[in-house]
């Protein structure tokens, strides 16, 4: 019995040491300018800037993330989370302004937003430019290793090519997997004819027995160790992967591909909606822009940086953050759909998943 | 001869058994000292992550809250759960049998509804606290905030509710081992009805007391699913963050801040056990001497 | 003793965060986006017909294999000297403060094409494993998850036995077949059912594992809830129609196991 005591003793004074101990190391940043909170992608950032920036603003910056458009969306849906700044995809973005989700930016407090390139403002999914500050773009494409994989793969139908079977990755959310499926059949990344989701669907279905595993951030692990051989991802986390396991290579499919912008916006029900401003503001500097694109090898919105960072790329480098017009005449970019057609891709993909 | 086979089949079937248990954590703490990233492949002996950890605000703050709440709720759940023990127990049957059911409810339910649900619950709430302040706020001209949001309060809240049922199950069973005559006798020979109840009935029971409080902070510490539920956007404990980063890259300073608190576990178990075990030789030795 | 009183903070405190939350679930399950009631969230269940399977044969076969280890394991374990029995206890409990997921995340280490096993049968000149992503190496996580579940309620009961009883059957002349058949395994049953309602509805209901060590390609009920709230395609109305139907199949499957019991279906833990 008295042992028992010691033990909780102990036990809760161990606790307590380690709390002190973690809260001291946590606290030191805490912002004497209130804080902000950001939900970002995963791996999309170098996150020493947000040092940075509680360093230069005192405002302490929690860093959350996100891993597809979907699932923010439901987060944000499902209530409770407080998010200050989102970084979400075009056709994200104008769902989102359709029902209301956002809050509109005070570019007063943006003045930075002067920086950003002419071509990426006023686009279809803002087209007033009252709700979101461009961030990031880039492509789409095939992430491959050479060791595993000979031929040399030029289009979509690698993905579906039962030779690599349990070597493949596949997109883990709905927009990007069946817009795959829709690219390879040749029909338009935002269709709403029934008949052609349907047909995305059975091509789905069909190759889910190839697939390793469905992903979205866990594809670095995966194709950086080799333990698969060949995904569809984001073209500027090649340039990330690639420093880390030199076999691989990126090929931007011949069929066409999607061509995004990522945009930080506000959303609804924000408490801190200045310090967001402030964030949204510091992120469109050019120095802060060199240094993210440095690290994750996206194409920043900041036409500045893009020209002092183009100048000191290698070719493939270049040719894959700054793509060629023929390259970008192959690409399409994501819209919001109907009401309707968004039923239907959930229905199709709760089926995708769930089916044996 | 087929006995002492038998007996060495028992002893081979619980390696086997242990080692598919710790293999797992053997590696977790091989790796937390290799020098690369790598989960798999091994490239060198290095302390350089338990460097980084303490260097590393996300793992450190969710550490923090990860034993704060951990202790607050076990705390609470062990007082709550407790008293509500106490009064089960003198309850009629007929009160107490629907209550029990009611408190196995979040034992016998699945993590994922228990969280879910929780987590409806507050949102419902917070909506209803925002119009409420809001109104007052129309009324008296105050500034009240008018935005809840799911954080600590939230994630405290559903520990306690997920710990107290352990915390009953463990103290029913000691009180009805408990001689209700002793309270009376206590109170017979004036105790007052407090007094009888903290000098007789809470040491009686104790026992019941710390296990409920031991399992209360140990399911806390290891829950995920209902705190990745109820913990909304601002307040992460290390399973949170250990989740985040599962769907990306899991850096090896997760495995050094875990190995140290297994570490710190087990040294600390070591330590109770083997006082235990040297007390009760002292005991048998006594008893020894005094039968001779 | 007038004691009766104490109960009442917890009785509200189970009123507001144990009854309201379920019944917020049930009107969820049965109204629609505008509020409205609607059984529409029921209709389409017939298409998880296959996760429901799924989740139920795999969380079974993990109870099983969880019974066929850590029924010996109790046995073999009762057996051993006290002292012996006391660590072998606590080096059960001891996995648990490490955290799951990343226990988790280690089979995946250790399971993967390029992980630790296939390395050791890389040497031997082995071809690699192949079992992460598939259903096997999920039944694996459960196992190993819920595995000290399964065998502290079965152990506590076990060395709660008599030994009289056992000895008494063995003095009448009962071989030890019989002996536990009559005497040990009628006396361990309430551990071992409540080892199965602790490891079969935590596997049922499990996401974290099949998204770790299944590849997001075998959805479990965990998943498809989860999904629906947090996940890739947001719909409450039907996470909560889904997660209602699997908890009244949840408590239909242990209600008929307990009547295999003595009636008092209460967990025992410790």
């Amino acid at each position: 019995m008295k042992n028992m005591k010691k033990i909780i003793a102990l036990l809760l004074a161990v606790c307590c040491v380690g709390a002190v101990m973690a809260g001291c190391g946590s606290g030191s940043s805490a912002g004497t300018n209130g804080e902000v909170t950001v939900c970002n992608w995963g791996e999309y950032i170098d996150e020493d800037v947000l040092d940075q920036f509680e360093e230069e603003t005192g405002i302490k910056v929690n860093y959350t993330y996100f891993n597809s458009n979907e699932t923010l969306y439901s987060t944000l849906n499902t209530g409770g989370a407080s998010y200050d700044v989102i970084i979400p995809s075009d056709y994200m973005i104008s769902r989102l302004i359709d029902e209301g989700m956002l809050e509109q930016l005070d570019f007063a407090n943006i003045p930075n937003y002067a920086l950003i390139d002419d071509q990426y403002k006023g686009l279809e999914y803002d087209p007033d430019e009252l709700y979101s500050v461009p961030y990031m773009g880039g492509t789409v494409g095939i992430i491959y290793n050479t060791t595993m994989i000979e031929d040399e793969i030029t289009g979509w139908s690698a993905l579906f090519d039962p030779r690599y079977e349990g070597d493949i990755l596949m997109f883990d959310n709905p927009r990007d997997a069946l817009g795959i499926a829709l690219l390879y059949l040749g029909y338009s990344l935002n269709t709403e004819s029934e008949a052609e989701l349907n047909e995305a669907y059975a091509l789905l279905e069909q190759q889910k027995p190839l697939v390793q595993a469905y992903v979205m951030d866990q594809i670095f692990d995966k194709l950086e160790s080799g333990e698969a051989a060949i995904g569809p991802y984001y073209a500027g986390d090649y340039l990330t992967m690639i420093e880390n396991n030199p076999d691989l290579a990126f090929v931007v499919p011949e069929e066409g591909t999607n061509q995004f912008v990522d945009a930080m916006c506000i959303p609804k029900g924000s408490e801190n909606k200045a310090n967001a401003e402030a964030f949204i503001n510091f992120m469109c500097e050019t120095d802060v822009c060199l240094a993210n694109m440095d690290m994750i090898g996206y194409t920043s919105a900041n036409a500045e940086a893009c020209e002092i960072y183009a100048q000191e790329l290698d070719e493939e480098a270049a040719a894959i953050m700054f793509p060629s017009e023929e390259v970008i005449n192959r690409c399409e970019v994501f819209k919001n759909l109907s009401p309707e057609a968004l039923a239907m891709y959930d229905a199709l993909w709760t089926k995708l998943k769930s089916g044996a | 001869m087929t006995r002492r086979n038998a007996r060495l089949g028992g002893k081979i079937f619980t390696a086997l058994v242990f080692l598919f248990l710790y293999a797992p954590i053997f590696v977790l703490i091989v790796f937390s000292f290799n020098s690369s990233k790598s989960r798999t492949t091994w490239t060198g002996f290095s302390f350089k992550w338990y460097a980084e950890l303490f260097q590393n605000d996300a793992i450190m703050s969710s550490l923090y809250t990860t034993l704060l709440v951990a202790v607050i709720s076990a705390l609470i759940a062990t007082v709550l759960g407790t008293f509500a023990a106490l009064g089960f127990y003198t309850m009629k049957k007929r009160w107490r049998n629907p209550l029990l059911e009611v408190n196995n409810i979040p034992l016998m339910n699945a993590d994922v509804v228990t969280g879910v649900s929780l987590c409806l619950l507050f949102v419902a709430a917070a909506a209803i606290m925002g119009d409420f302040t809001a109104w007052i706020n129309k009324i008296f001209g105050t500034d009240l905030k008018t935005n809840f949001h799911l954080g600590f309060a939230t994630l405290l809240i559903a520990h306690i509710s997920f710990n107290t049922p352990y915390v009953i199950l463990s103290v029913m069973p000691k009180l009805y081992q408990l001689d209700r005559n002793l309270v009376d006798a206590a109170q017979d020979l004036g105790c007052t009805f407090m007094q009888a109840f903290f000098k007789v009935v809470v040491p009686q029971i104790m026992p019941g007391i710390v296990n409920g409080i031991i399992i209360a902070f140990t399911m806390s510490i290891d829950d995920f699913v209902i705190s990745y539920f109820t913990a909304g956007s601002t307040v992460n404990t290390l399973s949170m963050t250990i989740y985040a980063m599962a769907r990306r890259r899991v850096s090896p300073e997760i495995n050094a801040i875990s190995t140290l608190l297994f570490l710190a576990v087990l040294i600390l178990l070591v330590i109770i056990n083997l006082r235990e075990i040297r007390q009760e030789d002292k005991k048998k030795r006594l008893q020894k001497a005094i039968a001779r | 003793m007038k004691t009766k009183l104490f109960a009442v903070p917890y009785i509200i405190w189970m009123a507001l965060f144990v009854c309201i939350p379920i019944v917020l679930i049930v009107v969820y399950a049965f109204t629609n986006d505008a509020g409205a009631f609607t059984f529409e969230n029921f209709k389409g269940m017939t298409s998880y017909a296959s996760v429901f399977g799924r989740s139920f044969l795999l969380a079974a076969i993990a109870t099983i294999i969880c019974i066929l280890i850590g029924y010996p394991l109790s046995i073999v374990m009762s057996k051993f000297p006290s002292n012996w029995q006391k660590i072998f206890t606590m080096l059960i409990m001891l996995p648990m403060w490490m955290n799951f997921l990343l226990r988790t995340y280690a089979w995946m280490s250790i399971l993967e094409k390029t992980g630790l096993i296939s390395q050791l049968l890389g040497l031997v000149g082995l071809p690699p494993l192949d079992i992460i992503n598939t259903n096997t190496a999920v039944v694996i996580g459960m196992v190993y998850n819920f595995l000290p579940f399964m065998v502290l309620p079965i152990y506590s009961v076990v060395t709660k036995i008599d030994r009289s009883l056992i000895e008494a059957a063995q003095d009448l002349g009962a071989t030890p077949g019989k002996v536990f058949k009559k005497v040990t395994l009628p006396l361990s049953l309430p551990g071992v059912l409540s080892g199965i309602t602790m490891v079969f509805v935590p596997a049922v209901s499990t996401f974290v594992i099949s998204q770790l060590l299944g590849g997001g390609k075998h959805m479990l009920l965990g998943d498809l809830i989860e999904m629906q709230f947090l996940g890739t395609a947001y719909n409450p109305h039907l996470g909560s129609a889904i997660a209602l139907v699997m908890m009244i199949i949840v408590i239909i499957c242990l209600r008929i196991m307990n009547r295999f019991g003595d009636g008092e279906g209460q967990a025992v833990i410790l």
